[in-house]
């Protein structure tokens, strides 16, 4: 007697889901996939529907991802909006937690010298003029930046950098520059200060307090009152 | 067993020459075998500021392929007994003569000798810069209260922490001239001690006297009435582990009139 059906699809109020079994193989899952999509055809309806394939504890290659959307694709008018599996390959684990790590250094980033990071950077020390400091995520500099600093240098144009003493030479966010007036203010304190890219696209500094409002996600504080 | 230090800074004409002949100059004062080495090879001329040019028979570069022996090559300072010797770069020669691996030997086999090796490092942060940090085991960092001289010190310094074999480097801040500084046309002491983040081993004051000995081959350092002359001999000191205080910079206005104004707390 066969086993209950590797291919389930599901309606919710979200639209189509396809659930494929994890405990057949690859070739099976195709072969089930096909058929199921092929028997039921109501071709007549030519409005493209959109459906998310879930695949449980099936770890699946970029190829063959894309070999299951072109599946869907062909055998009826749907679209597959998203594959998402309970597993993920240890290098993308170990990317995501890369990404979503706050690195703390301390030392002094010197004239030349180029400190670059994957995720969020604390830096316990000064970026000297010359001296680059580059994140993937947020920059965070106890201390005084007047080289450049260049936060969401992947393009995530929801990094900011924050520097108790803010006289930097460049402000890089994402894909954004914004460089220091040519005479410097001297009068000006700038102390305690936070730079992001404003609703016009450009670098804006500030006070630091401002940031909780503009990026409350910077919080990754769980519970608590 | 002797002490390597290299005198560097990366930019050129803040006074690296003329610091290494005053420290090792103070340094034989204060009773130390020392031995200069010069290892601009091509533009030497801390023989010049020792006065101890038309001496040279072999130099470095001699040493390194092993055409005469070290004892042959280092040339004796006649106004010291025995304490102060100066190995001579080569002139005709390049940087590239030499590399880091034999610097290093030739450092090595000096340390047997003497108790302090001071090396002077030629400009830039070439294969000059390399030859001269090889062997070191200490590192003084020259600059003056210019931006630009501060920033490519501050370059150095990045580079001299990479090197394990070298200590964290000391600061010296030459060429000060006290009236800018008070005026705030010039960075004062604080704010490039503080920018920099590395200990002060020693300020020099601008002294016309330092430029007129250098070009007479004499040392400032031996000469007791200079103030610059003062501040090497107290670089010396703290080089040998003294804690002396810093020189004050103002010159003491001696007149009556201002020791009344002191007294009264005018300022």
């Amino acid at each position: 007697m066969k086993k209950n059906q590797n291919v389930t699809i599901k309606g919710t109020k979200d639209g189509l889901t396809l659930h494929l079994d994890d405990s057949c193989s690859y070739g099976e899952l195709k072969k089930e996939l096909d058929r199921k999509l092929s028997e039921n055809s109501r071709s007549v309806e030519d409005r493209l529907l959109s459906v998310r394939v879930q695949v449980g504890n099936r770890y699946l290659t970029e190829e063959q991802q894309e070999e299951l959307k072109e599946l869907i694709r062909q055998k009826k008018n749907l679209i597959v909006e998203s594959i998402s599996s309970n597993v993920i390959t240890k290098e993308e684990a170990e990317k995501q937690k890369e990404e979503n790590e706050i690195v703390s250094v301390a030392k002094v980033i010197r004239s030349g010298q180029v400190l670059e990071v994957t995720g969020d950077l604390l830096l316990i020390g000064d970026v000297n003029p010359g001296g680059t400091v580059m994140a993937g995520g947020n920059i965070f500099i106890m201390g005084a930046l007047k080289g450049i600093a260049h936060a969401g240098c992947h393009g995530n144009k929801e990094a900011v950098i924050a520097a108790s003493l803010m006289k930097p030479s460049q402000l890089r966010i994402s894909n954004c520059i914004n460089r220091a007036p040519d005479k410097d203010q001297d009068d000006e304190k700038r102390e305690m200060e936070c730079a992001y890219i404003d609703e016009n696209d450009q670098i804006t500094v500030d006070r630091l307090q401002v940031l909780m409002h503009l990026r409350p996600n910077i919080t990754r504080l769980q519970g608590g009152s | 067993m002797g002490e390597a230090i290299v005198i560097t800074s990366g930019k050129g004409g803040v006074g690296k020459t003329t610091t290494s002949a005053n420290v090792g100059t103070a340094l034989a004062l204060q009773g130390k075998r020392v031995c200069l080495v010069d290892t601009d090879i091509g533009l030497r001329n801390l023989d010049v500021v020792m006065g101890l040019e038309n001496r040279i028979i072999y130099d470095l570069v001699d040493v390194v392929e092993g055409r005469c022996k070290m004892h042959q090559a280092v040339v004796k300072d006649k106004r010291f007994d025995d304490l102060l010797y100066l190995l001579p770069a080569a002139q005709t020669s390049d940087k590239t003569a030499v590399t880091p691996e034999q610097m290093k030997k030739l450092v090595d086999e000096l340390k047997q000798d003497y108790d302090y090796i001071v090396i002077d490092c030629p400009a830039g942060i070439e294969q000059g810069y390399k030859n001269a940090v090889a062997g070191a085991d200490k590192a003084i960092v020259v600059t003056t209260p210019e931006v630009s001289a501060v920033r490519d010190a501050d370059r150095i310094i990045g580079l001299l922490e990479k090197e394990e074999n070298v200590e964290a480097p000391k600061l010296i801040i030459n060429r000060i001239r006290s009236h800018m500084m008070k005026n705030g046309d010039m960075l004062d002491v604080d704010e490039i001690t503080a920018h920099l983040s590395i200990d002060l081993i020693g300020i020099v004051a601008d002294d016309d006297e330092v430029i007129k000995a250098s070009n007479h081959g004499e040392p400032i350092a031996l000469n007791p009435n200079s103030k610059a002359s003062v501040a090497y001999r107290n670089i010396a000191r703290r080089i040998l582990g003294e804690a002396v205080p810093l020189q004050p910079l103002e010159e003491e206005n001696k007149g009556v009139f201002s020791k009344l104004k002191k007294f009264f707390g005018v300022k």
